[in-house]
């Protein structure tokens, strides 16, 4: 249980840097730190307590292992989340090339 | 069943042009480029009628293609029934035409191949989609369709469209992790990412508290993506900083098809539509019509308008929906399509007036209508369309969900619609008289009408507005009907795929 709500602070750590931050390199740290939070909470449902990695062995029986679709699925969403960030950090680069700061309360020419 | 063997290749054909554009297109000429895209969205639009008739002989109600034979609780299946047959022949449609709008008017913008490998791969996002009957693989291809569309918002990199993009990619990805956590928390309660599967288990399962606490994640996520109200800030932005043709997608399709798709079949077809989930959708459909249509009204950028009426008619959709009953479906998804196909038809003419006049301010234009005749009228058409003039779809679909409303006692929600429908009128006819009525402005003495291929986008459209009533008449009503059907039948879906698998 302990577990699941670190992993729930370090969630809201990185919505707290997305919402709260003015600086826009800040903002995708914040996204990271909440797309590594996500991938943990996926990988801690799928662990078992004294459970091995699920390989098959000819010569020994396993008695208690981990789910292994979950880690399947969060490798993928690890890449999903680094395609995100390359993204998103380019956007901001273009973005500080065209205004000269990384603040988002003086990027601000669209609005109503 | 060889009828279900055309299902992936929704995913394939696209995915491959995109691969093959991105791969010859800076060897080969720019015409070329036009002509593989326009033939690889035909072929997706002959394969999506193509699927309605293989739906409508076969005896089940739905196909279902094993990705690599494994069977569907283990391997990933791909699920062709009415509402996803309903949702490919809309995406498709805009899809080709918008393609065929793209070969002048990208033009201005320096990489064409670019622009269309970006364009396939968030067709292959949300043809994806539709298709699949896998819980994480549709999120798998709803980042697909996103991390485009946020590139393609930016691609024109002026100031402007690269903040928007990074609201946009920001607000996207936070929607994003909250569908994964969702999706996390339904595979901890069921143990199984099928969907067909989870609705057996979550309906053979006593109710506790993760059901509703997986319903808020979904409602806050999906809801980002279909920019419902509280969670709208980004949509004027992004859509109409994007190049016309993407605006004409995003608006278009984007948002229905990540957005109220998912959404509807999640909670309808997976979780199980509780009571509490419906009124929830209701009001914040009704409060998106109104909120979004008043801001709307004072919108000088011809562009920023149209999107905040997107906003504004989503509204209607998830009014519609929301409402439960088989009529309110109907109204809420013949919206979806009619919605498609005039806002599309918007963004277009926007698009049109900036290739020819330069501007999308409404205040610089002025009686247009005699250099622009194609687009004075198809825009025309447009806006009673979107206002609900008779004998337009527009009209068909809003007196649907109206009626609808009235039948289930919510005089109130009917009310909303109305007055939403009327401000809509008056926002539109503010367009007709400040763009094309009045005199004509000396600076545009020059200009000249748009070239035909993006003509004929917009006559398509046009046609398809004034026609798009027929679809209630009997003959073609097996349309809409098969998808409403998906929708009201619930969690028999399971059913209905097992049924497939199992033939």
């Amino acid at each position: 249980m302990t577990l699941y709500l670190l992993c729930l602070a370090l969630f809201c750590v990185g919505l707290y840097g997305v919402l709260r931050k003015r600086n826009l390199v800040k903002i995708i740290i914040g996204l990271g730190i909440m797309e590594y939070a996500m991938n943990l909470f996926f990988i801690l449902l799928a662990y078992r307590y004294h459970g091995r990695s699920p390989i098959e062995a000819q010569d020994q029986q396993i008695l208690q292992m981990v789910d292994p679709l979950p880690q399947a699925l969060v490798l993928t969403s690890i890449v999903i989340g680094l395609a995100v960030t390359a993204l998103v950090i380019s956007i901001a680069i273009r973005i500080y090339e065209k205004y000269g700061t990384f603040d988002i309360t003086e990027i601000k020419r669209l609005r109503g | 069943m060889p009828g279900a063997n055309i299902i992936p290749l929704f995913v394939i054909i696209p995915l491959f042009t995109a691969f093959f554009i991105s791969l010859i297109g800076r060897f080969i000429k720019s015409t070329y480029v036009d002509i593989v895209s326009g033939l690889s969205s035909f072929l997706l639009l002959i394969f999506s009628f193509w699927g309605l008739a293989i739906l409508g002989r076969c005896p089940e109600t739905a196909l279902v293609y094993k990705i690599g034979g494994w069977l569907p609780p283990f391997g990933i299946c791909m699920v062709l029934d009415g509402l996803s047959n309903f949702m490919l022949v809309t995406v498709n449609i805009i899809a080709f035409l918008v393609v065929i709008y793209s070969f002048n008017y990208m033009e201005k913008y320096t990489d064409k191949p670019k622009f269309y490998t970006l364009f396939f791969l968030m067709l292959t996002g949300m043809n994806g989609v539709i298709v699949t009957g896998d819980l994480f693989n549709l999120f798998v291809f709803l980042e697909i369709a996103s991390i485009s569309s946020y590139a393609l918002v930016a691609f024109g990199t002026e100031a402007e469209e690269l903040e928007a993009s990074f609201k946009y990619a920001i607000m996207g990805s936070v929607a994003s992790a909250f569908i994964f956590i969702g999706i996390a928390f339904l595979y901890g309660f069921t143990s199984t990412l099928n969907m067909a599967d989870m609705a057996r288990v979550l309906s053979a399962k006593p109710s506790n508290w993760a059901v509703p606490f997986v319903s808020v994640l979904f409602l806050m996520g999906f809801g980002l993506k279909s920019a419902l109200v509280p969670f709208h800030a980004w949509l004027p932005d992004a859509h109409s900083s994007a190049p016309a043709s993407i605006s004409a997608m995003l608006s278009g399709v984007l948002i229905k098809t990540l957005g109220v798709y998912a959404l509807a079949r999640i909670f309808f077809n997976v979780i199980g539509a509780s009571g509490t989930v419906l009124s929830v959708l209701m009001f914040l459909g009704a409060l998106s019509m109104l909120v979004a249509v008043i801001l709307a009204l004072s919108q000088w950028d011809l562009k920023r308008l149209l999107a905040y009426h997107s906003i504004s008619q989503i509204g209607y959709v998830v009014l519609g929906i929301g409402l439960g009953t088989p009529l309110g479906i109907l109204g809420g998804l013949f919206h979806l399509f009619n919605h498609s196909i005039f806002k599309s038809l918007l963004f277009l003419n926007s698009g049109a007036i900036d290739y020819s006049a330069r501007t999308r301010d409404l205040r610089e234009m002025s009686g247009l209508r005699k250099k622009l005749p194609v687009t004075a009228g198809t825009n025309l058409i447009a806006s009673m369309s979107i206002a609900g003039i008779p004998p337009l779809n527009g009209f068909f679909s809003k007196l649907i969900i109206i009626l609808a409303c009235v039948q289930k006692g919510h005089i109130g929600y009917a009310l909303a619609a109305v007055i939403a429908s009327v401000l809509t009128l008056a926002s539109f006819m503010k367009v007709q008289k400040f763009a094309f009525l009045g005199p004509l402005k000396e600076k545009y003495q020059a200009i000249k009408e748009v070239p035909p291929a993006m003509k004929f986008a917009m006559v398509s459209l046009a046609t398809i507005c004034i026609l798009g009533g027929l679809l209630l008449l009997p003959s073609f009503s097996f349309f809409l009907n098969n998808a409403v059907n998906v929708l009201s039948d619930g969690r028999d879906y399971a059913l209905a795929v097992f049924g497939a698998v199992l033939k």
